[in-house]
């Protein structure tokens, strides 16, 4: 049916609108008369309510910190707990001239101008009204009862009683498990500031940062009714906070113990990791400090000297110490070099203590000046023999090099919650362009190839990747987290394993590392002559000080800050890896001599029992003759 | 009458040049009057609000100084130039809301406002609560009414995107009066009665099945806080106890001016903006609400003239839709202070403390006054 054609007709347009201004004029009546019924209700039926409310304003609304989830090693030995402090609030409503009220407490408790201008900050930093701020924690006995019995000068202020943080095992765990501090003004702008209404305190560095959203919980409330001085009469209602979630590490207290007494006060990292499931055992930076202070505020003089010391004690080698791996990588660099096809296990490279690209007259050093003669793939690891990578290198080239190294987490964050780590540096072509605008050289390859150069990793990464060796190229990101709940972390973001064309070039490499501490001529022999298991491991140094062309190692012109670091990464037992390990020993010279010994006390603790031998769960399974005569 | 050659100045003399002056500046003499008083009343409860803070106050009075500055020249332009560069004007708008989402997510955080240090600072949601209404009401003006489903389809479409964009910075309070900014232009222009409940009636069926299907527990969480702000009395619902016991504790004549103590004593945050109806409830009591709400239905109630009196179809869609958009604020405000409704940040129009929104209301109704006084004088058959 067809349609006229409707011109437009005002006056229909307009009476149409019209009728609209008039439904829409009802309506805006109608839901005026709802506000107005709303606020008789307020203001006329429920007038007393809410002026005795107002009147002395005797309901408050009080947050319930949570309880902070516990920190338990992997064998639920306590690393975090909370103790009850008492700290001492003000409630700058309550408090009527709150900078008498603080004069009032300086002089009660016999306390310097100092702590009078600490005060004052803390109290600027109120949050909302009616808060009570704590501005002095740890009151001593005597301290609560001087504050109880001069009350009645101390309007609105309160001793309180307060979960705080404490780390029992003291400076063990400082770079593992970090600690909490007071919440500063940046923070406070980052968090939801409901949950953390009633919490004072937040996770700064570790695993205390990395888990703060499980380790915190919920914040819960209670209504109170107060009388006018402030003093609670009764609840009204309250809501139970939720706790924080437990944490288990994979970290072992026993372990970390005996790592830490085997660096035997030097300075230095130790990370040892279980091959078969990403667990760090233990992780230590030497020297440590303890991190209790911090959770209550150090003191500005005790942070100083820690902050200056010579030896760094907050510096966290294990995750932000870079060196230059050495010859810790060979086993590595072995591996992709038979991945990629420019050597075979049979290859032999005569070393004449040098290796010289054609056409240059440069001359790359072996450390043995006096050379190894003919070498292959396994003796070459098994020496230590720099002028064997140096032509695996160069055949290999810096493109294929950066690729495979990248590959065993070199050159970026391997761990699954450890914010703190550096990414390390794996040099590449593009790098060097975007970082110096220049080219890359050969030369530059060779000496990757043996560690050395623009290369910069940090002990966990050295721990990784030998955990890769001991694992067959099987990823799982290292963690401290066992289970958070009884929840096991997950890894939101997973690396590829690294598959060979065959997967018998790991053994040939796997070799030449068990050569190093076993084999009479190999680098580490000495740490395998007092072993009971077999132990694959490859020592290295990183140069601190890059030596002139020409020039000796003159180790006593080289002040002792100034000497190289001693560098030892090993997995064991050989053929059932349960270990991996790296140690890192600041200016130890030594790989073979200094890091080695270490590496194996800690393997010695992690895999003995008393008896000194394997313990039975690490042994290999007996064949079926042998176990029926043990058990008649 | 006076003859001409009567040259003594009666009073009514006077009163026809004071009209004619207003109507040679393109001013309605009622909203004038009632914008005055809104803003006399303002900077009386703000002196209050505020702690007797003066500066403040100065800033409030420039504002409103500013925002009546803008209102006369846009009662200059012609209705017909404006509808010739709303499209223009609405391109330009969506476009600034993705830029501002665009730098959003590269710089920190949400960010609502551009920013080009020195020139200008300015949000472009708040453009769009005058574009919005005009955009939908240039577009139907162009067909006939009531709007066929084709066109119902465009306009919604037109309301959704910066709906959307807004919603996103997040700012839900904006995002849903500019909505209701546009539905308004489609119910003046005679939507018919089985849509408008037909979309009701399926927003509930959504909403029942995102609740199941969709909703993360934490969402469905922040849902009900929303829904229901006195759960979290440590968040938002502080607020709104300590507003409901200000406003009841005010009782039918209040306490007094000055003398409110919920306001003062820092119970009540954010007493000076969102929440300033609190302060008045507290002060002056039932009867002082009462009178600022005859206030505002006079000023609705005049809006609601202009709309049936504008000769222009696009006038009479965007009249309507300004006005009742106007009431929406002072619903939603009034209702979230006294615990009606869910808390959305949105401002007790010509009251609460702040320029942006002051500029922009006062906009909306410089447009007004442009479709009242910009009419041809031919006679009304």
């Amino acid at each position: 049916m067809p349609q006229p054609i409707r011109l437009k007709d005002h006056e229909r347009d307009a009476r149409l609108v019209r009728r609209r201004v008039i439904v829409g004029a009802v309506a805006v009546l109608l839901l005026t008369c709802v506000l107005i019924a709303r606020l008789y209700y307020l203001q006329v039926i429920q007038y007393e309510y809410h002026s005795t409310l107002s009147e002395n304003n005797r309901v408050h609304v009080q947050p319930i910190p949570p309880t902070r989830g516990l920190i338990f090693d992997r064998n639920g030995v306590i690393i975090a707990d909370n103790r009850p402090s008492f700290s001492l609030s003000v409630t700058r409503e309550r408090a009527g001239d709150w900078e008498k009220t603080l004069d009032v407490i300086v002089e009660v408790l016999q306390l310097t101008p100092d702590d009078r201008a600490l005060f004052e900050r803390r109290m600027k930093q109120g949050r909302r009204p009616f808060e009570p701020v704590p501005i002095l924690f740890e009151l001593t006995e005597e301290q609560i009862a001087r504050v109880a019995v001069n009350q009645f000068r101390l309007p609105g202020v309160e001793v309180v009683a307060q979960l705080v943080r404490h780390y029992p095992q003291g400076a063990h765990f400082a770079h593992s498990v970090g600690y909490v501090g007071r919440i500063n003004e940046k923070e406070l702008k980052q968090l939801d500031p409901v949950n953390y209404s009633g919490t004072h305190h937040i996770g700064k560095t570790g695993i205390e940062r990395f888990y703060e959203d499980q380790l915190h919980g919920e914040v819960g409330y209670e209504e109170v009714e107060t009388n006018a001085r402030g003093r609670v009469l009764r609840v009204l209602k309250r809501t139970d906070p939720k706790p924080g979630k437990d944490l288990v590490l994979t970290l072992d207290v026993r372990l970390q113990e005996a790592a830490e007494a085997a660096l035997a006060g030097r300075r230095g990292a130790i990370v040892a990791i279980e091959p078969s499931s990403g667990d760090v055992l233990a992780m230590v930076s030497q020297p440590s400090f303890d991190p209790n202070p911090f959770v209550t505020g150090i003191s500005f003089k005790a942070y100083a000297e820690l902050r200056d010391s010579i030896d760094r004690p907050l510096y966290n080698r294990v995750l932000r110490g870079l060196y230059p791996p050495g010859s810790t990588i060979k086993p590595m660099v072995a591996v992709s070099g038979l991945d990629a096809g420019v050597v075979t296990p049979a290859t032999r490279v005569f070393d004449p203590g040098f290796y010289q690209l054609p056409n240059y007259d440069h001359k790359y050093r072996n450390w043995n000046r006096s050379g190894d003669g003919w070498v292959n793939l396994e003796s070459a690891i098994m020496r230590s023999n720099d002028t064997y990578f140096y032509d695996l290198a160069h055949k290999m080239g810096i493109d294929r090099l950066h690729q495979y190294m990248s590959r065993f987490g070199f050159g970026q964050r391997v761990a699954l919650d450890m914010f703190e780590e550096s990414a390390g540096l794996m040099p590449s072509r593009e790098w060097k362009r975007a970082r110096y605008r220049q080219a890359w050289y050969p030369g530059e390859t060779l000496i990757l190839g043996i560690g050395q150069g623009y290369m910069q990793a940090t002990p966990l990464q050295l721990a990784q990747a030998t955990a890769l060796m001991a694992n067959r190229g099987k990823w799982i990101r290292p963690h401290l987290a066992k289970t958070i709940e009884g929840q096991p972390p997950l890894d939101p973001n997973p690396v590829p394993d690294i598959t060979l064309r065959d997967p018998k070039f790991w053994d040939y490499s796997r070799f030449g590392m068990e050569q190093v501490v076993h084999a009479p001529r190999g680098t580490a022999h000495k740490v395998g002559a007092t072993s009971v298991y077999r132990i694959a491991g490859k020592s290295g140094t990183a140069q601190v000080v890059a030596i002139k062309q020409g020039e000796k190692y003159d180790r006593n012109k080289v002040q002792e800050r100034h000497r190289d670091h001693a560098l030892f990464v090993a997995f064991a037992p050989a053929e059932d890896p349960r270990i991996a390990v790296a140690v890192m020993v600041e200016n130890g010279e030594g790989g073979s001599s200094v890091a080695a010994p270490v590496a194996k006390q800690v393997m010695d603790a992690w895999l003995l029992g008393e008896d000194g031998q394997l313990r039975p769960e690490f042994r290999p399974p007996q064949p079926l003759a042998e176990q029926q005569s043990a058990n008649r | 009458m006076n003859s001409n050659f009567d040259r003594t100045i009666s009073q009514e003399d006077v009163l026809k040049r004071r009209a004619t002056l207003l109507q040679r500046l393109h001013i309605d003499g009622w909203l004038l009057l009632i914008i005055l008083m809104l803003a006399a009343g303002s900077l009386f409860v703000l002196y209050s609000a505020s702690g007797k803070h003066w500066e403040l106050l100065m800033k409030q009075a420039s504002s409103f100084g500013l925002g009546i500055g803008a209102m006369i020249v846009i009662a200059q332009f012609e209705p017909r130039f404006m509808a010739r560069w709303v499209p223009l004007a609405y391109v330009v708008g969506v476009a600034l809301l993705l830029v501002v989402e665009i730098m959003g997510h590269t710089a920190m955080g949400a960010t609502r406002w551009i920013n080009i240090p020195g020139v200008i600072r300015f949000q472009p949601s708040e453009f769009m609560k005058i574009i919005m209404p005009a955009t939908i009401a240039w577009y139907l003006s162009r067909h006939n009414l009531p709007p066929k489903f084709k066109h119902i389809v465009v306009s919604l479409v037109l309301i959704l995107v910066p709906f959307v964009l807004i919603l996103k910075q997040p700012d839900l309070g904006t995002g849903l009066l500019i909505l209701a900014s546009g539905a308004f232009v489609l119910f003046m222009a005679g939507l018919q009665w089985r849509w408008i409940v037909g979309a009701v009636a399926a927003v509930v069926p959504v909403a029942v099945a995102m609740w199941y299907f969709v909703l993360h527990d934490y969402q469905k969480q922040r849902v009900l806080t929303f829904l229901d702000p006195e759960s979290d009395p440590l968040g938002t619902g502080w607020n709104i106890i300590q507003s409901k016991a200000a406003i009841g504790s005010g009782g039918v004549f209040g306490k007094g001016w000055l003398l409110g103590t919920q306001s003062h004593l820092d119970f009540l945050p954010e007493s000076h903006t969102d929440f300033i109806i609190a302060v008045l409830g507290e002060e002056f009591g039932l009867v002082g609400v009462c009178l600022l709400l005859v206030v505002y239905l006079l000023l609705i109630g005049r809006g609601l003239v202009i709309t049936a009196q504008a000769q222009t179809l696009f006038g009479k869609l965007l009249a309507g839709s300004l006005t009742m958009t106007f009431f929406v604020y002072v619903f939603v405000n009034i209702g979230m202070v006294s615990g009606l409704l869910p808390v959305v940040g949105v401002p007790l129009p010509f009251i609460s403390y702040g320029g942006t929104h002051l500029v922009t209301l006062l906009s909306g109704f410089g447009v007004l006054m442009a479709i009242h006084t910009h009419r041809k004088w031919i006679a009304q058959v």
